[in-house]
């Protein structure tokens, strides 16, 4: 639909903005641009409605070269959100909105009724922001105007820059939903920028990864996600999204178990395991020997019923451990294994060595690792989920205690 | 004071057809001038704030500033030579000093237009010339109508020396109020100069007003 061949960009002051781009854009595809600051999105998005024209190679709208149209009739069948929203201060909203469609004289009605649509689609009700001026409203609705304004004219192709990058979390999720709709049903062509990874993981059909003036990779949000093209790229996805949502089948018992379980020597007796299983928390012990050899396991409850023989000590009435991973198996082994077994929780082994511990609590641990990018503490994470509770109060989900305890 | 009151209104009465010869001359050489001064400066203005010539830009604006700082009575007497006397050299006069101010402020108008502004028109689809007249036009409207409005009044108050190469006007009065001791010709002359200027201003204040409310409220469409 929209193809960049070869295409260079220097400024007048010599900063070469673009660097040898090759891209094509699907038609009624939705494409991210993404990629660090100054990296060149908008420059590049300005060459496809002729705001920018490249300084060598060429751009294709439907197999036309572009430089061959008029740029002003081009650009008014191109939706265009500029990155700083630029609504016009000397125009009502509605005014605003109808620009493009006043440009290419449409009927008053038409426009009208479209005008009060568009707002009506963006939770602005007619009545009361048709008439008002820009400067009377907030930025994220004037963020809201400039992308309906795109809108108006029912073009084919859209071109945003960063539209939602002044929104609240709750009306940027709403407008990203309304977006990817609106694409799914009308099938339009857009062309979106972004910083945000997350906003490009949820709305993109296509990703384009751009640094400094170039192209590092193109795909879907699925394939960049999982097999990233370089450093760079891994870098700038982040951590958290490797396996953000999948749970990667390459991910082994290794990356998730918790490394210190509380074991204890076969040799001990009961009162000290009580004593030990008290200061831990915990309501089972693991019997290591001791080169860490596993040797079996024992409950509260076995502990208790063998409280009465003073002499008697843990090897005597500790179980052996049926169900046992190998370090290096995956993830989805163990948690199959814990499941259909009831187990809380399995032992890692290498060479009969105990390694580590997969249990509920500690995938779960890892998983709010990869979910909690800004590395908060539980205290702040928890102050933040408070604060949630008291904006929006909903019932609290069920504690899961389990068994091994291990959390 | 009763008694100059009285004295001051026969004179009035007795003076009124000269007062209000004066009075219409002074308007015209001023509104001329103005009138004039706009239609150069403002296309000028527009010009160069749309220009990115930045060396044209200083010639222009330094040749406008040393326009302003001649001594009136100097420029006037340079052009008697080349224009005569009478009401052309007055008015090309007053036409000069006109300039500068009424082309900076529209200058400034057009710079201040938030280029994001004019990248979104751009964008939307707007020729040049649709730009200029529904975006950066209106938007610089407040700044060119102050430029003219400041400029207006000192024309008016300068124009009273435009009598002095013949082209008559307010300045008419003081003068020969001056010549034969007359303070109350003196005293009208300066009134009225002064409740011209005034009046003037008040006047484009209404009509900014007026072109603002207009190109502002106007609903997209017929209904409100
Ligand atoms: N008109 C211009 N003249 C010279 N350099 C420019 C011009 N416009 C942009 N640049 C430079 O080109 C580079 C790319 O700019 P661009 O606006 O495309 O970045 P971007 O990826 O959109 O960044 P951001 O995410 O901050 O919006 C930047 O280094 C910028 O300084
Ligand atoms: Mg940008």
């Amino acid at each position: 639909m929209i193809r960049f061949e070869n295409v260079k960009k220097t400024y007048d002051d010599g900063f070469e903005a673009l660097k040898m781009i090759n891209l094509e854009i699907k038609e009624g595809e939705l494409t991210v641009l993404i990629g660090p600051s100054g990296c060149g999105k908008s420059t590049l998005m300005k060459h496809i409605n002729r705001l920018n024209n490249p300084t060598s190679g060429k751009i294709y709208i439907r197999d036309k070269d572009i430089s061959s149209i008029d740029p002003v009739e081009l650009r008014r069948s191109i939706g265009y959100v500029i990155q700083n929203v630029g609504l016009f201060p000397h125009m009502n909203i509605a005014k605003n909105v109808a620009v493009v469609p006043k440009l290419l004289k449409w009927d008053k009605e038409v426009t009208t009724s479209k005008v009060d649509e568009l707002l009506s689609m963006v939770n602005l009700d007619p009545d009361v922001y048709r008439n008002r001026y820009p400067s009377e409203l907030s930025g994220g609705q004037q963020q809201r105007i400039g992308v309906i304004r795109a809108l108006a004219a029912d073009p084919d192709v859209i071109l945003l820059d960063e539209p939602f990058s002044a929104l609240d979390p709750i009306s940027r999720e709403q407008l990203q939903d309304e977006l990817i709709r609106l694409q799914q049903e009308l099938k339009k062509t857009i062309v979106f920028v972004t910083h945000d990874m997350d906003e490009a993981i949820k709305i993109a059909d296509t990703i384009v990864l751009m640094k400094a003036g170039e192209v590092v990779q193109t795909g879907s949000p699925e394939h960049i996600l999982r097999h990233p093209a370089n450093e760079f790229v891994t870098s700038f996805i982040g951590k958290k999204h490797l396996t953000n949502d999948t749970l990667d089948p390459g991910m082994i018992v290794d990356d998730v178990m918790s490394v210190n379980p509380v074991t204890a020597s076969p040799e001990r007796g009961m009162a000290a395991a009580i004593q030990f299983m008290e200061r831990h928390r915990v309501d089972s012990l693991i019997i290591v020997g001791k080169k860490r050899e596993l040797l079996g396991y024992v409950s509260i409850f076995n502990v208790l019923q063998g409280y009465r023989h003073e002499d008697s000590r843990l090897a005597d009435i500790m179980k052996p451990f049926v169900h046992v991973v190998e370090s290096g198996s995956s993830v989805a082994l163990a948690l199959t294994l814990m499941n259909e077994h009831g187990l809380p929780y399995v032992p890692v082994v290498r060479d009969g060595q105990l390694v580590g511990l997969v249990t509920r609590g500690s995938v779960v641990r890892h998983m709010a690792e990869m979910y909690n990018p800004d590395d908060m503490s539980l205290e702040e994470l928890t102050a933040e989920a408070e604060k949630l509770k008291e904006e929006a109060p909903l019932e609290p989900a069920e504690a899961d205690q389990e068994g091994g305890g291990r959390t | 004071m009763m008694e100059w009151l009285s004295d001051y209104g026969s004179f009035l009465s007795s003076r009124q057809g000269d007062i209000l010869i004066a009075l219409r001359e002074h308007i015209y050489i001023s509104a001329l001038s103005i009138i004039l001064g706009a239609i150069v400066a403002i296309p000028v203005g527009i010009w160069l704030g749309g220009s990115r010539i930045g060396w044209l830009n200083s010639i222009i604006f330094t040749i406008a500033n040393v326009l302003q700082t001649i001594p009136s009575l100097a420029l006037l007497a340079i052009l008697i030579p080349l224009l005569g006397i009478g009401r052309t050299p007055a008015v090309f006069a007053l036409f000069l000093y006109s300039i500068m101010p009424i082309m900076r402020n529209t200058y400034s108008g057009f710079k201040a237009v938030d280029p994001n502004i004019i990248e979104a028109a751009r964008g939307m689809g707007y020729s040049r010339l649709q730009r200029l007249l529904r975006v950066q036009l209106p938007l610089s409207f407040p700044y060119i109508m102050s430029g003219l409005r400041v400029t207006t009044v000192y024309i008016i108050s300068w124009a009273t020396l435009a009598t002095l190469i013949g082209a008559g006007g307010l300045g008419q009065l003081i003068f020969s109020g001056m010549g034969v001791n007359k303070t109350e010709l003196i005293v009208t002359g300066a009134i009225l100069a002064v409740l011209l200027a005034l009046a003037a201003d008040f006047l484009l204040g209404l009509a900014e007003k007026w072109v603002t409310a207009k190109t502002r409220s106007a609903p997209a469409s017929g209904t409100v």
